[in-house]
């Protein structure tokens, strides 16, 4: 039984010894192992020449990464918390995402770059906020996020081995949150799909990462109110499945979708446009988001107003379950 | 200290006249014949520019002896990090023109180095290839390889945060990287006395604990020189070359407006090649005659480029989606389809 910081530990261990060319960067990374325990043991078994602790300095972790990418190495990046990788955005976005277009396939631009990201853990200022949308909003760059031990694990090996630059955001909340079964061996779960997890007729409950774990509390309290909702953890948010949530919308014809990012142009509005496009014939009624309000992440005190609860996807729902 | 081999008229200086007794004759000749080349070839993307068959371009003109002489002391395997004023270097290396004129053509496939080059697309957002090169070199070095890593930039780059970043962590796991600074003068409009409070960017070196060399790069031999020792360290090493762009920031810049007629007058009485060709007219290498019958070889090669690249025929919809990913995802191809049918009814024109 492991929690999902031990399986990502674990899953980084396994590719650091299936594959030589594995290398991790990082602040705080080695003889510490993280200052959430992510590459516990990592440095004592492999080195400090395979993972390696960095200068304070996410642009030159990110573009020095880039380079070692290039030279046929395949890292993979911590940043200490997704609020802090925007001195490293422009390598994201300007060259990490574009190598491969912009040398036509010289040039492999191969690497993960994994970051804690998400509220609700009463952390400092600064530390909790899901800024998902802006590496959706980049082409070139995927973007993945694991919801359970099990998926972390699975999903952050497809990432290694993945041809593209993946972005790898672990929900913070979940990271100590729930225990289950991780296999020991390598395995690979696909990152470009996203996943019913559990079946229903009446409504599609769409959110990934921390949400899920709230979507299936909601879940359990429709269910007294005699409502059936299907949970799609959307889990690769780009390229997104698009497929499999229209077939859910299609079966439902209704949808409620979950995140913690600020509502304007996240990635509900994405996912909620595609289903207009395509499913409109289906829609029982409008589509809705459940999201942060479009304000700064606020300081702790006041997080619980401002996240996604029960509360607020339960009505929801109902507004569309009685929507007239 | 500024290191100086050819004095403006063409006379060595006295290390100068050391360094020309160890070079070979066919380097001494490449040296002139890439110089003149070079020259050609960016005036040649001027003019087309101004009759429209390229796009907007940067100007290298005067610093052709920075950039013929730093490329020309590199080996193939050696990786090129350049920024979006390095045709020089791009001809000295050997990359085709057909592929730097496609890149100014707007041309994607002008970024694709041939096989086995490790010359990367230029860089257009400033000092961003620095951390970049530091971890190619990182890679040399983790693979016991014995090139280097090259990033070229100019003087404004020196203000940007990647520079620090990356000379921090090229001197903290110390590799074999050359960061090689083409101190033009000017970042656009701004002069380096207002881009920067110390008097050099060499001097910068020392916060690094890092070798740094301060050089004429208006002097090929003295640049092709310091790169040569520099290449040889395997370490990080700042090379600050003194030049100046006597054209304009780009085709769409008018330098006029920041700059004195006479500032520039005094600069091309210090041009690269003037100096360079009267070394070797001087020392009976070439004559007059044989230099004119190169540049028409070169000027005919260059209209052959040209007249290559104007073929371009648009690869729809494939060169848009091609690349971006491994494979094109499935939901990319709706998209894909729908160019597809634009391009297939010829509402497409380029």
């Amino acid at each position: 039984m492991l929690t999902m910081v031990q399986s990502i530990a674990d899953a980084q261990r396994v590719a650091l010894e299936a594959d030589e060319s594995v290398l991790l960067l990082g602040e705080d990374i080695g003889k510490n192992g993280g200052v959430f325990r992510a590459t516990e043991g990592l440095w004592k078994q492999f080195g400090s020449e395979r993972v390696i602790d960095t200068p304070l300095s996410e642009a030159g972790i990110v573009g020095s990464a880039l380079g070692l990418a290039m030279g046929g190495f395949k890292p993979i990046v911590e940043i200490q918390f997704l609020s802090f990788i925007t001195p490293a955005f422009e390598q994201i976005v300007s060259h990490v995402a574009r190598m491969r277009l912009r040398s036509q396939g010289t040039f492999s631009n191969s690497m993960v770059i994994r970051a804690p990201y998400g509220g609700g853990i009463g952390a400092p200022e600064l530390h909790s906020d899901s800024t998902e949308a802006y590496f959706v909003h980049t082409p070139g760059l995927r973007v993945v996020v694991p919801s359970s031990p099990f998926t972390a694990k699975g999903l952050l090996l497809g990432a290694v081995e993945c041809p593209d630059p993946v972005l790898f955001l672990e929900p913070l909340r979940l990271y100590r949150t729930q225990k289950e079964e991780v296999p020991a061996d390598h395995y690979i779960l696909p990152i470009d799909r996203a996943k019913v997890i559990k079946q229903g007729e009446d409504v599609t409950l769409i959110g990934w990462g921390a949400m899920i774990s709230l979507l299936k509390e909601a879940d359990q309290l429709l269910l007294e109110q005699d409502i059936s909702a299907e949970i799609i953890d959307v889990q690769s948010l780009s390229p997104i499945d698009e497929v499999t949530i229209f077939e859910s919308v299609k079966k439902t014809g209704r949808a409620v979708i979950v995140h913690e990012a600020p509502r304007t142009c996240g990635v509900g509005a994405e996912i909620a446009a595609r289903l207009s496009e395509e499913v409109i014939d289906s829609l029982e009624a409008p589509i809705k988001r459940v999201a942060g309000y479009d304000v700064p992440y606020p300081l702790f005190a006041l997080e619980h107003a401002y996240l996604p609860s029960t509360d607020k996807i339960v009505r929801a729902v109902m507004e569309l379950v009685y929507f007239q | 200290m500024l290191i100086n081999h050819l004095l403006p008229c063409g006379a060595l200086t006295d290390d100068g006249a050391s360094f020309w007794l160890t070079l070979r004759e066919q380097e001494k000749l490449d040296l002139l014949r890439l110089l003149r080349s070079v020259r050609l070839f960016d005036r040649r993307m001027v003019l087309w520019q101004r009759q429209g068959k390229i796009g907007t371009y940067a100007p290298i003109e005067g610093q052709e002896a920075a950039q013929v002489g730093s490329a020309y002391a590199l080996d193939k395997t050696d990786w090129i990090f350049p920024s979006y004023r390095e045709q020089g270097v791009a001809y000295t290396v050997g990359i085709p023109m057909t592929s730097v004129i496609q890149y100014w053509s707007g041309q994607i496939e002008g970024c694709k180095p041939p096989a086995g080059y490790r010359y990367v697309p230029p860089t257009v957002p400033i000092a961003t290839q620095l951390p970049q090169a530091v971890g190619a070199a990182w890679a040399m070095k983790k693979r016991g390889e014995t090139g280097i890593a090259i990033a070229y930039f100019g003087d404004g780059a020196t203000s940007e945060g990647d520079f620090h970043e990356a000379l921090n962590f090229a001197s903290v796991y110390d590799l074999p990287v050359l960061f090689f600074c083409q101190n033009n003068g000017y970042a656009i409009s701004v002069p380096f006395s207002e881009q920067s409070a110390s008097k050099t960017v060499a001097e910068r070196a020392a916060a690094y604990d890092m070798d740094a060399y301060q050089v004429d790069g208006n002097d090929v031999l003295a640049v092709y020189d310091v790169v040569k020792t520099a290449r040889g360290k395997q370490r990080p090493v700042l090379i600050e070359a003194i030049t100046y762009r006597t054209g304009a920031h780009t085709t769409a810049d008018d330098a006029s407006r920041y700059r004195s007629e006479e500032e520039v007058r005094i600069w091309l009485n210090r041009d690269p090649l003037y100096r360079y060709e009267q070394l070797c007219l001087s020392e009976g290498l070439l004559d007059e005659d044989e230099l004119i019958q190169e540049d028409g070889q070169v000027t005919k090669q260059l209209d052959r480029a040209i007249r290559e690249v104007e073929k371009y025929q648009p690869n729809l919809p494939m060169g848009l989606f091609q690349h971006v990913y491994h494979q094109i995802p499935e939901c990319l191809k709706k998209q894909q389809e729908e160019v597809a049918s634009y391009a297939d009814n010829g509402s497409i024109h380029c």
